[in-house]
């Protein structure tokens, strides 16, 4: 078990393209973090730097105290899962359990005891003299988690492990992921573009965005509080709706002034913080889940407003309504009994409490 | 239990199905025959060597006689061949040079399209590219550069020269195939080796050559084809007949001056052409399993 810690890390290609560009953070020891952005982000190259797949341009890469530079994949005590797997097609399970232990010189018995562990914790006891072509994508991911697990390595790497699976069997193993780790408590390293594991499964999320770390902390806080607008566009689905606007000052309250002569009163509890930014264009940002069927209109910070939407999409427990503001597309979430029909004005509920007020041109939340 | 009537298929739809049946009985068909031809103009040279290899020299000479139908089949040419003569010396000289051209080509062909495929070191991608270059080169221009080399190393009518010859034929071939299979092996594989402790040596014997076995065997099909089959160098570089292997052997023993003896040259070719049909036999299902599959997904 251990921490990792990047230090000012750097990764340039031939021709100076820069895939990650100076990154710091520190992870500590049992923590699970996850590496989350869209593709070409660097969460991968990151990844592979700490794993010694990749070399570092620059800066430092510690685990457990020890900086690993120029140290190789085989000594840094990690283990990692690929998206593809990765499992040796010739050997049976048990035999791809215990590849490394065996070149690690460890005993028959403590290998046998070691993959027999692993392979209860992650039920693919029947499986072991099975080669990979007979099994199914879930099984194969296990046994790539297994070859993981019997090393009892310092730091658990993931990189995209679910990407290959059906929408199904990746909810399924994702569970599994999180329940393993709450098993065995390594430190794990995982690397996702998909927003939802990121948030499903991190104590903390790490936003990539073009080689840089937008934002770091734990899920809620992302959500809650995301301190770019990449951040908060990323996280939540559907995604935060952006809407230009302007602050303005009118008899001691803030007002928020939308397209189509739409104001929104900002809650009083905000003002401190938005006082000196009256009068200045801004970008209004909302999520679709604070974006409702006219409700609770009575409380403080609940403010009305009516939209038409163009296309309605059905979930069963909520209903998706799309509308256009000024040429911006706003997404609402609906419950699924309100009359919501495309081409009809629809009362709707702003939940002010969750607004957020972003720059627009450094995209920074203010 | 009720029973669901399902309306009829409508008519067109039934056409499409019988013309796509008939389409596929037509194509059967058309494969049949041009099989058919294919065995026959391939089969016909061995069929007449065997019927050749059982006649008596008396029978072969006599003019009369169908050249297709053996009148009193004995195996007098085979028995020959093996109690007098060099015919074993040679069969013998041509196992150990094509066992060692074989070993040779493997292991320096398996070492080094893992080196090029693998290992991305400056220049890699171009001496690659130079591997099989040096493959398109004539034999028939190299062996004049070759007469000397083995010349100076006193290797002159030496079975040994052959050993030292062949695998500059078949180690760029062999390379550039192995390159290609390497090269289809995930990049994953090679780096979940190294994490789990796998040196380089260690991925090629544990990972890549089990892995690439199909590619393996059929570089090793090519090399054994290669030495077994030569015969310009051999001609060119072996004089004497105990140092000579089975392609020239045969020739040169069996034919002196204008007495050809057809029986014996027949029975030997068939003898000759054993050892390939074996390898050839034994090999073909390792080289068709595709041993790859469920590495990744897919």
């Amino acid at each position: 078990m251990a921490q990792v810690a990047l230090r000012k890390v750097v990764k340039a290609y031939e021709g100076g393209v820069q895939a990650v560009k100076g990154i710091d953070l520190d992870i500590a020891d049992h923590e699970f973090v996850v590496l989350v952005g869209p593709s070409g982000c660097g969460k991968s190259t990151t990844l592979r730097m700490i794993a010694g797949l990749e070399e570092i341009s620059d800066g430092e890469i510690s685990i457990g105290g020890r900086v690993v530079n120029d140290v190789p994949p085989r000594d840094r005590d990690i283990a990692m899962v690929f998206q593809n797997y990765a499992l040796y097609p010739h050997m049976t399970v048990f035999d791809n359990m215990a590849f490394g232990l065996m070149l690690r010189k460890f005993d028959k018995a403590e290998i046998k005891r070691r993959v027999d562990n692993a392979a209860r914790i992650l039920e693919i006891g029947p499986l072991l003299d099975r080669k990979p072509k007979a099994l199914s994508g879930g099984q194969r991911q296990r046994v790539a988690m297994g070859r993981a697990i019997v090393r009892d390595p310092k730091v658990f790497l993931f990189d995209e492990p679910l990407s290959n699976l059906d929408a199904k069997l990746r909810v399924q193993m994702r569970t599994e992921i999180k329940k393993v780790h709450q098993t065995v408590r390594t430190t794990t390293i995982y690397v996702t573009h998909d927003q939802v594991e990121a948030m499903t499964l991190a104590d903390r999320v790490v936003v990539m965005n073009g080689g840089i770390i937008e934002q770091v902390g734990p899920p809620q806080e992302l959500y809650h509080n995301p301190k770019t607008r990449f951040v908060a566009g990323f996280i939540g689905s559907p995604a935060m709706n952006f809407i230009p606007g302007r602050l303005e000052n009118g008899a001691g309250a803030l007002r928020v002034h939308l397209p189509g002569d739409i104001v929104l009163p900002v809650p009083a509890e905000r003002t401190e913080r938005y006082k000196a930014l009256a009068g200045r264009e801004v970008l209004f940002g909302i999520r679709p889940e604070h974006l409702t069927e006219a409700k609770n209109l009575d409380r403080p910070h609940v403010a009305a407003m009516t939209a038409t939407p163009e296309v309605t999409e059905p979930m069963g427990m909520e209903t998706l309504v799309h509308f256009k503001m000024n040429g911006a597309e706003i997404c609402g979430r609906v419950d699924p009994g309100a009359p919501a029909q495309p081409g009809h004005p629809l009362p709707m509920a702003v939940d002010m409490s969750n607004m957020h007020l972003l720059d627009p041109q450094t995209g920074r939340v203010l | 239990m009720g029973t669901t009537t399902l309306p009829a298929p409508p008519a067109a739809a039934e056409a499409r199905h019988g013309s796509l049946k008939r389409e596929r009985r037509w194509a059967m068909i058309g494969a049949y025959i041009a099989l058919a031809v294919f065995v026959v103009f391939f089969m016909t040279p061995p069929f007449h060597m065997l019927m050749t290899s059982l006649k008596s020299s008396a029978e072969i000479a006599d003019l009369s006689g169908n050249p297709w139908i053996v009148g009193s089949p004995t195996l007098m040419n085979y028995w020959e061949l093996l109690t007098e003569g060099n015919y074993l010396i040679h069969f013998r000289n041509s196992v150990i040079v094509t066992v060692c051209t074989v070993l040779i080509s493997m292991v320096i062909s398996t070492m080094a399209a893992f080196a090029l495929a693998r290992m991305k070191f400056w220049g890699s991608a171009t001496l690659a590219t130079g591997v099989f270059l040096t493959y398109l080169v004539p034999e028939t221009l190299l062996f004049i550069p070759m007469f000397q080399i083995v010349g100076q190393l006193g290797l002159y009518n030496n079975l040994w020269a052959m050993v030292l010859i062949f695998p500059t034929l078949t180690v760029p071939f062999c390379t550039w195939i192995m390159i290609g299979y390497f090269a289809s092996i995930p990049k994953e594989l090679d780096e979940a080796a190294l994490i789990d402790g796998a040196g380089h040596l260690q991925m090629l014997w544990k990972i890549f050559i089990p892995v690439a076995l199909p590619g393996i065997l059929a570089a090793m099909i090519f090399a054994f084809t290669v030495s077994w089959a030569a015969f310009i160098y051999p001609i060119a570089f072996l004089v004497s007949s105990d140092q000579m292997v089975l392609t020239v052997g045969i020739v040169s023993d069996l034919i002196r001056a204008d007495t050809f003896q057809w029986g014996k040259i027949m029975a030997g070719a068939l003898m000759a052409a054993l050892p390939p049909l074996l390898v050839y036999a034994f090999l073909m299902d390792y080289y068709i399993a595709g041993l790859t599959a469920g590495a990744t997904k897919g």
